[in-house]
């Protein structure tokens, strides 16, 4: 059984060499709506739209585990399939950090690369009496207690490690202390922070953009290396002083056991994703910033990533 | 007026070729949602990738997928009424009349009127989705982790009274929900609770998987135990009529249940489930002891139907205005909307009054659609129950065991979904009603969140909990709801009309 699937495997690697793959499979580790499901479908479509894949890719949603389902099937049973690709994002990372994949480790599997990423923001409600992040700085060193954040993701979770990093970068070292409620997706947290049940919010470029049109949020901080284009009068976390890059890529990873010939090949057809109008207008309807690193780059990207994330989860108390 | 010039302009989407993809949508729509374990998020998540597969354009799609978003709402209590068996998650609470009085040989009647129902309960959502959406999305404002806690202590606290004359029991059988609602990862502190170490419990218990168990799979297990024979399947069938008095009868229930459950709806998290259950709740409450709840009613119809179908509605309103879904359905749907480049916001009306309005309109047409075609069809729906049980029953749990594996493509929620057959089993025997246990599940994530969230924000202040208006008139509420049964029972001296 295990030669014929070999086999199978093989002859799918020559043809895919060939320059045309047989039907490739993405699974998006979750239900249909979320990021991973977004990331599987539209990358799914473009390759196929721009000729990189010969039929559609199929898409097969995957849900369990925040990922850890779709993870350690990956590992254990399709750990050299060459036409298997598997949505990933900054989460996947998070979790592999925190442990929370049931002991799998990120060396199971390969990164083959992020094409786009959503970059981390601070925000406020229009109303509220913080100007800048400085103000939210100092009024957190005041009393901790003073300002409470929503961000759409669990206790020590993304949302929550990007206030933490902020804080710690800024000499804030008592982040325990920091308050912050996990609510059921950016939107929601955002809600709460208009309603001013809490103070702060912490989430994505594109879960804000609706409420910064309208006028009903303010963003203190965007958490990249440069102003975002088309949010150009949103200031870097790094340009007022604070040391700290966090951004949600998006991007996809493959089973350890395929070829490096065939990991190199995903790379490139991600690159030209990445490359593609689709893409391009895609991006921008959905509110992420360019963000492409693939191949060997990204693997050791993903790599430190994981690791300071793995500091951080330890000193708050997330992972022991 | 603005809002008929804008409807107007989003009835252009009407054509030969949308008029019938709205027919398809709303007939595999019905199918899906009286299917049991097939509910209305899986039917729209299935039908995605058609919809970009046969490449259909934006307004397209939405029509086609709004369509099976309300067919389903409608299916769900085909299976209620006819087999005891929910068809998804917010018919839950139409079993509790539906069948009774289905097994009076009033079966056609419940299907007649749980459909105008329905229709009369998305009718009236759709049109206050288009008056004051973005009035409404305020309201969303208003509620933080207290005022949420409240709305859910609400809905527990008028539990008791529910499908079980033993109000220990039915207390019993809420907390075993709560318990099976602690599984997974706990949200405030991002530890696994209740896993033991496996994966497949990390995001806790599917309530589709529990409601197929506890329903279907327990029926199955009765059925054997009987060898065939004192099935409490296999109801008596009459002529279908069309039963204009008691249509004329519940117009009230329908208006009051499409109100209750359409601000339910609106309340993000809440959904259609809360929706029904607290339009049926409070229809209780005011027909009083002697409303013959729980008996076979058709009130008791009307109401948990209007109450799911206005909340769907209404679970459009955050979606739409404010990117937050208010249910697993329209979290499918928002994702929808996002793969076809529009982004559901604050601005969404403004930027897009297209979408928008055209939206409003498939729905309309769906609606109507749906109601030309249910009423007529409960001839055939209600033929079911003319086929043997000992075919039937394993057919129903035959597709009830694709359907749920069709979720995860997991063996594990299979083994899971037996357990929970076993356990309803038992627990019929002992006469502990399991409505409750699919409520516990239901709601307790979210009152527990709501709890902890209010602790963290107020360093663990339980005035907190009382700190708004909303919040104090809530609590009155959910205390009056507990205890004012127990006084009218005492002034009416009647006992309480008695169910299984």
């Amino acid at each position: 059984m295990t030669v014929t699937l070999r086999a199978l495997g093989l002859s799918a690697f020559m043809i895919g060499a060939a320059g045309v793959v047989s039907a490739a499979e993405c699974i998006a580790p979750a239900n249909p709506g979320g990021g991973w499901d977004f990331t599987c479908r539209q990358i799914g479509k473009i390759l196929y739209d721009i000729g990189q894949v010969d039929e559609p890719v199929q898409v097969t949603n995957m849900a369990g585990g925040g990922g850890g389902l779709a993870f350690a099937s990956v590992v254990n049973e399709r750990g050299d399939d060459p036409d298997l690709i598997v949505a990933a994002s900054q989460a996947t990372a998070t979790r592999l950090a925190q442990n929370a994949y049931g002991g799998a480790t990120a060396d199971q599997v390969r990164f083959v690369g992020a094409i786009g990423a959503d970059p981390g923001v601070i925000v406020v409600a229009a109303d509220s009496p913080l100007q800048s992040l400085g103000d939210m700085i100092d009024a957190i060193k005041a009393d901790p207690g003073s300002v409470a954040f929503a961000g759409g993701s669990a206790v020590g979770g993304f949302d929550h490690l990007k206030v933490l990093q902020v804080l710690k970068a800024a000499g804030f070292d008592d982040i325990t202390k920091v308050k912050y409620i996990g609510v059921d997706g950016g939107a929601d947290a955002i809600t709460q922070t208009i309603g001013g049940f809490t103070q702060g919010m912490t989430g994505d470029m594109s879960e804000i953009v609706g409420f910064l049109k309208s006028g009903e949020v303010r963003a203190l901080a965007v958490l990249t290396e440069e102003r975002v284009p088309g949010f150009d009068d949103i200031p870097t976390a790094v340009e007022q002083g604070i040391d700290v890059v966090a951004v949600n890529w998006r991007g996809l990873y493959v089973p350890k056991g395929i070829s490096d010939a065939r990991f190199e090949e995903w790379g490139a057809k991600l690159a030209a994703v990445a490359a593609s109008d689709e893409w391009k207008a895609a991006m921008e309807a959905n509110g992420l910033a360019p963000f492409t690193k693939v191949g060997g780059d990204f693997q050791s990207w993903v790599d430190g990533v994981i690791a300071s994330t793995e500091a951080l989860s330890r000193e708050i108390g997330v992972i022991q | 007026m603005d809002i008929l010039a804008n409807l107007a302009t989003g009835f252009s989407v009407l054509t030969w070729f949308t008029l019938s993809l709205a027919v398809i949508g709303c007939f595999l729509g019905t199918i899906i949602g009286a299917l049991p374990g097939l509910g209305p998020s899986n039917g729209v998540a299935i039908l995605i990738p058609v919809t970009f597969s046969i490449g259909l354009d934006a307004t397209a799609a939405l029509v086609l997928m709004t369509s099976v978003y309300y067919g389903a709402m409608y299916g769900g209590r085909i299976s209620s009424i006819l087999l005891n068996i929910p068809g998804d998650e917010p018919a839950l609470m139409t079993t509790l009349d539906g069948y009774p009085m289905a097994k009076q040989g009033r079966a056609g009647d419940a299907l007649v009127i749980s459909g105008v129902a329905s229709f009369v309960g998305a009718l009236l959502a759709t049109i206050g989705l288009m008056l004051l959406a973005p009035l409404l999305a305020r309201v969303a404002y208003l509620f933080g982790p207290a005022e949420y806690f409240a709305l859910y202590l609400l809905a527990f606290s008028t539990l008791g009274g529910i499908a079980s004359n033993n109000q220990a029991k039915a207390a019993l059988a809420s907390c075993i929900g709560l318990g099976i609602a602690m599984i997974g990862l706990d949200n405030t502190t991002g530890m696994p609770r209740l896993t033991f170490g496996n994966l497949h419990l990390m995001d806790g218990v599917d309530f589709l998987v529990a409601i197929v168990g506890l329903f279907a799979v327990a029926e199955v297990f009765f059925f054997i135990e009987s060898h065939g024979k004192g099935s409490s399947i296999g109801v008596k069938l009459e002529k279908v009529t069309v039963p204009v008095k008691d249509i004329l009868k519940s117009g009230w229930t329908m208006l009051r249940a499409s109100l209750v459950g359409f601000i339910a709806g609106i309340l993000p998290g809440a959904g259609a489930s809360l929706g029904s259950f607290l339009a049926y709740m409070s229809e209780k409450s005011i027909a009083g002891p002697t409303g013959g709840f729980g008996t076979g009613v058709p009130r008791g119809v009307a109401a948990p139907e209007a109450g799911n179908n206005a909340a769907a509605g209404g679970a459009l309103v955050p979606m739409l205005t404010l990117g937050v879904p208010g249910s697993g359905t329209t979290a499918v749907l928002l994702a929808l909307l996002m793969t076809l480049n529009i982004t559901p916001g604050p601005t969404l009306f403004t930027d897009r009054p297209d979408v928008v309005w055209g939206l409003m309109a498939s729905l309309l047409i769906a609606n109507f659609v749906l109601l030309a075609m249910n009423v007529p069809m409960v001839k055939i729906f209600v033929r079911v129950l003319q086929v043997p049980p000992a075919v039937l029953l394993p057919g129903v749990c035959m597709v009830s065991f694709v359907g749920i594996f069709s979720l995860s493509g997991s063996y594990f929620d299979l083994l899971l979904m037996v357990g929970f057959g076993i356990m309803g089993y038992v627990l019929r025997k002992l006469d502990v009603p399991t409505v409750p246990i699919i409520l516990g599940i239901l709601l307790g994530n979210h009152m527990e969140d709501a709890l902890r969230r209010g602790m963290v924000l107020s360093d663990g202040d339980w005035t907190y909990l009382f700190s708004s208006p909303i919040s104090v008139g809530l609590w009155i509420a959910a205390v009056a709801g507990f205890v004012a049964p127990m006084f009218l029972r005492r002034i009416l001296r009647k006992p309480q009309a008695i169910t299984d």
